[in-house]
């Protein structure tokens, strides 16, 4: 238990002091909001689709914890490249707790960066339909934080340096994110883009987002809940079967 | 499982691919010595002690420290030694005396003790002044310096220092050299360590063994060596046994899973 303790501590001392990171990192979800929200928001309405604004919110949230999770990954590689997993991993303590700190770090760091978003866009204007529904809504936020931040762990320690993780970034995380449902509806969508987006595990994180924060979604919401836990189960397996094969 | 040795290797086997790195090891290190381990750039040297140091397995054969078995009684031989790694491998972001606290927990170093402890290791090394100073700040002479006073936090019968003089002055090699002779002998602290710089094994190493090409090919005092050898100085002593030649690293560095890795390491280096 110590041990988790001191590596989510760590964690989260080096967020808090490299402030470049913070703003970075929220810096570019809130102007995908701002400029999608406002630069889209009156054609979404004249389509007859309703408010834009409340639509995207979910969408961005999702980003958030996306990138925030994949981009924490790149501190494993960090922490490979600049020697201190060596520090880590030749301590009397199994690898799994190592990850497991490791990554509650992570999550915890994605789920401040989501929260900052989600009041930032309260405050350009955003109205949760039912605000009883919401901390339904913050634990499907933990459970798709701690998803991508092992999502991103897996990744990172499969890769050697960071033009690898850059390829990664570019041929899986964005396409990911853009074939998913986060930025539009799927109810008018050509078929090849529909049928992408539902299988694409992200698509049912934005649509469980979307009945807890707005009301109504693509799928149903136990659909949605069933497809969450899946897919946690499986990237928490997939970081820590990647994490033990770490040589350094 | 009984060793009257600190460090003992025996019959170690490390094959990466087609490629032995390691050759049928055999060494013991007496409690208390303080022991180099020499050999040229891709000899097994890096492969032997991230093997000791539980990084790596090995293919055959058995390491044990204080008794324990490296890969069989994981916990206990981690927590028998310390190690200052080759490449630094602290935490930037973090004070000094932060790093020094995340090493004492993860090693479960008992809490009451933990600010007496960190004060008198950083203390030893001069480094308690700049206690709250991040380590980003801090020199390479002073992150070593520091990494010294971590590994031995939580009181670690074994010391590992993998080239800690690399890259130093001639003043801070001489203080952190002066450290480890205090430490061997008021603590009676078995030393294992590696280095390029063959006046320091001469000077400071009590026993030196020499790997090439994955094996021992020899061991011993600095006088034995010579004479073995017919030399003067261990320098000519380890010339005549290991060759005149450059090496290539090719041997050290790869492995299966990381080829990729290894590749670009080498491209960096």
């Amino acid at each position: 238990m110590n041990a988790i303790y001191i590596l989510w501590w760590r964690q989260m001392k080096r967020y808090l002091r490299t402030r470049s990171r913070i703003f970075g990192s929220i810096g570019q979800p809130i102007l995908f909001l701002l400029a999608l929200g406002y630069g889209l928001g009156a054609v979404f309405e004249r389509a007859g689709q309703g408010d834009y604004l409340q639509f995207l919110v979910p969408g961005i949230i999702l980003q958030t914890l996306l990138f925030s999770g994949v981009f924490w990954g790149i501190q494993i590689l960090f922490d490979k490249r600049f020697g201190f997993l060596k520090e880590m991993l030749v301590a009397p303590v199994p690898r799994v707790k190592v990850l497991l700190g490791n990554a509650l770090g992570g999550t915890t760091i994605s789920i401040i960066q989501a929260l900052v978003v989600f009041i930032v866009a309260v405050a350009f204007g955003f109205r949760p339909q039912n605000w009883v529904l919401l901390p339904l809504a913050l634990l499907i936020v933990m459970a798709l934080a701690l998803t991508l931040a092992s999502f991103g762990a897996g990744l990172a320690s499969m890769v050697e340096d960071f033009q690898g993780f850059q390829a990664i970034n570019n041929f899986l995380i964005f396409p990911l994110f853009f074939l998913s449902s986060a930025l539009y509806p799927l109810t008018n969508v050509p078929d090849v883009l529909r049928i992408l987006a539902s299988i694409n595990p992200l698509s049912y994180g934005v649509d469980a987002l979307r009945h807890t924060m707005i009301g109504g979604g693509h799928f149903s919401l136990p659909t949605d809940l069933i497809v969450i836990a899946a897919v946690l189960v499986i990237c928490v397996f997939f970081a820590v079967n990647r994490f033990n094969r770490i040589q350094v | 499982m009984s060793s009257k040795y600190a460090v003992e290797a025996r019959d170690v086997v490390k094959t990466f691919g087609d490629i032995k790195a390691v050759d049928h090891v055999n060494f013991g290190v007496m409690p208390g010595e303080i022991f180099a381990f020499l050999g040229p750039n891709g000899a097994g040297k890096s492969t032997t002690i991230k093997m000791l140091t539980t990084m790596l397995r090995p293919t055959s054969g058995q390491l044990l420290l204080n008794g324990h078995d490296v890969t069989k009684d994981q916990a206990s031989a981690r927590k028998s030694f310390g190690i200052v790694f080759q490449d630094p491998a602290l935490e930037e972001e973090l004070t000094a005396y932060e790093n020094m606290l995340f090493h004492c927990v993860l090693y479960g170093v008992p809490k009451a003790g933990h600010k007496k402890r960190i004060e008198d290791l950083m203390k030893l090394v001069d480094l308690w002044e700049r206690r709250d100073s991040l380590v980003r700040t801090f020199s390479g002479g002073m992150r070593r310096r520091l990494e010294i006073a971590r590994g031995l936090l939580h009181h670690p019968k074994i010391l590992f220092l993998d080239e800690p003089t690399l890259g130093l002055d001639t003043q801070t090699r001489n203080v952190l050299w002066d450290y480890v002779r205090k430490l061997s002998k008021n603590e009676g602290m078995t030393i294992f360590f590696t280095t390029h710089y063959l006046d320091e094994a001469e000077q400071i190493a009590e026993r030196i063994a020499i790997i090439d090409h994955g094996k021992i090919v020899a061991e011993g005092t600095t006088k034995q060596l010579t004479e073995k050898t017919k030399t003067k100085t261990l320098e000519q002593a380890y010339l005549k046994l290991t060759g005149e030649g450059i090496r290539d690293e090719v041997s050290e560095d790869f492995s299966g899973l990381n080829v990729r890795g290894a590749l670009l390491n080498r491209r960096l280096r």
